[in-house]
């Protein structure tokens, strides 16, 4: 396997395994990345790409392992990381507007029982602005487009203001320009020193977009610098099938209920 | 003594209590409708009957504390047997739903019946909390109802904003390192507890209505949160005012049913009605959009006749019209007279031509017509003699902005793909 580690990496996963009702999804998952880079997650259907961000942020419980992110446990980070998860995964039909959505992302800095005050709309506006969503903002977020759905969810992760950022499928189901847009954005903030980690479907744009990529495929097949890992051979071996034996030692704990570790 | 005093002592106290149940559940209801809970309500209050009981055995009275206690203990309890039935079985929530609710309306219907042959004499009138009976309320029970509305009603405007968002999108709330279980436990909290001051004026097998009728009524009026909230407590008072003050005429009314009609009308006559949800406003957009398409397809065709003779100021006969294209009848002579009444067609005696404004819409139409065939053939490469009927409809849909980008991005052409010439303004 290849896999280069960093000096001073900004987000560690230690040997981390994850399981849904007892069956592993993500067996001994082990890398590093450096501060500022555009990183891909790659992998087939199934392959827990976005198990693994979701285990990142502390969504899903870690059966063992551990995730470090500028060194310390997500639960101390919270305010420097953001999290875009996937567009399907809420109700469009909720009755709120695209700026109510993007004013979300400034929860955490208004705290409890406040209301968001006017530099907190201000950053909402701004994020939208960043989007090119400006004229959308009072827009019922069920007459928005797949593409400007997506825009609104990134217009709250900038207005969250973090550090780093793992996001689920922003390409997925939009089009040519916001998929244009998106990017544009994300190049913008990785210049800035931020840190944008996304999970990716389509090969062809690799190369362009990433710096550095993970090839996952239940296991971690290779990590590092696009140029070093976006090969024929290691793109063989993460979309080449799944490695059966895995699942069904998979299925194995799962039926017979065993602990993952003793 | 003060107006408000005077108020107070001439409004019968149960009607205090109504609109305070009301509101509630119409706050806590509207969250319970986003999160596509309405069944898990419904179940909390079918699964609250045992904990009456229970409070009554226990205390050995109908006081609302022990019957309040009661209530809310088992409710909470079976919101949580739900949850662990959903994530330790294989059983899908609708299944884990229907167990506990059946489970938990069933024993309380023997507590209660052991509890009628227990020649207890207090126990009269327990029963009223199966459909409600709000002429049972006692000024002592109001103000415990009132009490526990009041705190629901405060701390929903406090958590507002958490409650939105953990409705909205769980995952991003968790991730912002929101206490999501405290919150989450707290929207459980104070549904149970809408759920139990409701029960006894509308009993427990209804109470799911008050929780989700009025949410659903105001869906269909706004797509804005806080409206949604103010319609739905307006409609609930109402529907509760209306239904307590029937029930209170009609002896053995029970009030449940009396209330639940009353929603039950608002919410049809909302279905029906409301402004681009309601039935009737989307009947009446089809007649607008029918009505469209015959007006701009007259004059279409009557430009295409004077564009056949060379002459627009040429007068046309319906036949000529009828030979040029299919219309019905009486279609054909409503859409002649409406397009005269404004100004399109000039008339004289039984044959019609173009006006000014008459010419350019029609121009505009079959403009539009072979603007579409000639995108068709071109972008979607469709067969020059597949393309005419999927144009008859989006010639009436285009409008100037895409009209202008459509121009532009076939590059001006000048003739359709049946060699037809393309009628550009003049």
């Amino acid at each position: 396997m290849i896999q280069q580690h960093t000096e001073a990496p900004i987000l560690e996963v230690h040997d981390l395994t994850v399981s849904y009702n007892k069956k592993p999804v993500l067996w001994g998952i082990d890398f590093t990345i450096p501060k500022g880079v555009m990183v891909g997650i790659i992998g087939p259907n199934g392959a827990g790409k976005s198990t693994l961000i979701k285990t990142i942020m502390g969504l899903i419980p870690i059966s063992s392992g551990f995730v470090k992110i500028f060194e310390e446990a997500i639960d101390k980070v919270r305010l420097r990381v953001s999290y875009v998860p996937q567009r399907e995964s809420v109700d469009w039909d909720f009755p709120t507007n695209a700026i109510d959505i993007v004013l979300m992302g400034r929860y955490h800095k208004i705290g409890l029982f406040k209301s968001p005050r006017k530099a907190d709309i201000d950053a909402a506006m701004e994020a939208l602005e960043q989007v090119k969503m400006t004229e959308f903002a009072q827009r019922q977020i069920s007459q928005l487009s797949g593409g400007q759905q997506q825009r609104v969810f990134l217009a709250r992760a900038i207005a969250q203001d973090a550090d780093i950022y793992f996001m689920d499928e922003p390409f997925a189901g939009v089009d040519a320009a916001t998929e244009q847009t998106i990017i544009e954005l994300l190049q913008k903030m990785v210049q800035k020193g931020k840190t944008v980690i996304v999970v990716h479907h389509d090969l062809q744009s690799v190369k362009k977009y990433f710096d550095w990529l993970l090839l996952l495929n239940m296991h971690l097949v290779a990590s590092g610098p696009t140029k070093n890992v976006f090969t024929d051979e290691l793109l063989q071996k993460t979309y080449g099938g799944k490695l059966s034996l895995l699942s069904k030692v998979g299925d194995l704990l799962k039926q017979h209920e065993f602990p993952h570790r003793e | 003594m003060t107006y408000i005093d005077f108020l107070l002592q001439n409004i019968h106290h149960v009607y205090i209590g109504i609109i305070l149940i009301c509101t509630a559940s119409a706050i806590v209801g509207c969250f319970t409708f986003l999160r596509k809970r309405a069944l898990l309500g419904d179940t909390i209050a079918h699964a609250s009957l045992p904990g009456v009981c229970i409070g009554f055995i226990i205390s050995g009275t109908k006081h609302p504390v022990y019957i309040t206690l009661g209530a809310f203990s088992t409710g909470l309890l079976s919101a949580y047997l739900v949850d662990y039935i959903v994530n330790k079985s294989k059983l899908k929530s609708d299944v884990a739903l229907g167990i506990v609710l059946s489970i938990g309306f069933s024993v309380g219907i023997l507590l209660l019946t052991s509890i009628q042959h227990s020649n207890n004499a207090a126990q009269s009138g327990l029963d009223g909390f199966i459909f409600g009976k709000v002429a049972s309320l006692l000024q002592s029970d109001v103000m415990i109802m009132a009490g526990i509305a009041i705190a629901v009603i405060v701390i929903t405007i406090l958590f507002m904003k958490e409650f939105v968002l953990i409705s909205f999108d769980p995952s991003f709330a968790k991730s912002i390192g929101l206490p999501y279980e405290k919150i989450e436990f707290l929207l459980t909290a104070i549904t149970v507890l809408t759920i139990v001051i409701g029960i006894q004026t509308i009993g427990v097998v209804l109470m799911a209505a008050l929780l989700i009728t009025p949410s659903a009524i105001a869906r269909f009026w706004t797509d804005r949160l806080s409206k949604m909230i103010f319609i739905a407590i307006v409609a609930s008072i109402f529907c509760g005012i209306m239904g307590a003050y029937l029930s209170s005429q009609i002896p053995n009314l029970p009030t449940g049913p009396s209330i639940v009609m009353f929603l039950s009308i608002v919410a049809l006559l909302s279905f029906v009605f409301s402004p681009n949800k309601g039935i009737v406003y989307k009947y009446l957009l089809k007649a607008k959009n029918n009505q469209k398409i015959l007006e701009e397809n007259i004059l279409k065709t009557i430009y295409q006749l004077g564009e056949a003779n060379k002459r627009f100021d040429a007068y046309f006969t319906k036949k000529d019209i009828l030979e040029k294209k299919i219309f019905q009848n009486f279609q054909l002579n409503k859409g002649l007279k409406q397009l005269k009444n404004k100004g399109y067609l000039i008339q004289s005696d039984e044959s019609w031509k173009l006006s000014k404004e008459g010419k350019i819409k029609g121009q505009r139409i079959t403009r539009l017509h072979r603007l579409w065939e000639i995108y068709l053939t071109q972008f979607l490469h469709l067969s020059p003699d597949h393309v005419h009927d999927d144009a008859e409809t989006i010639e009436h849909l285009i409008t100037p902005e895409i009209e202008d980008k459509l121009t532009e991005l076939l590059g001006y052409p000048k003739v359709d793909p049946h060699q037809m010439e393309i009628p550009y303004k003049d």
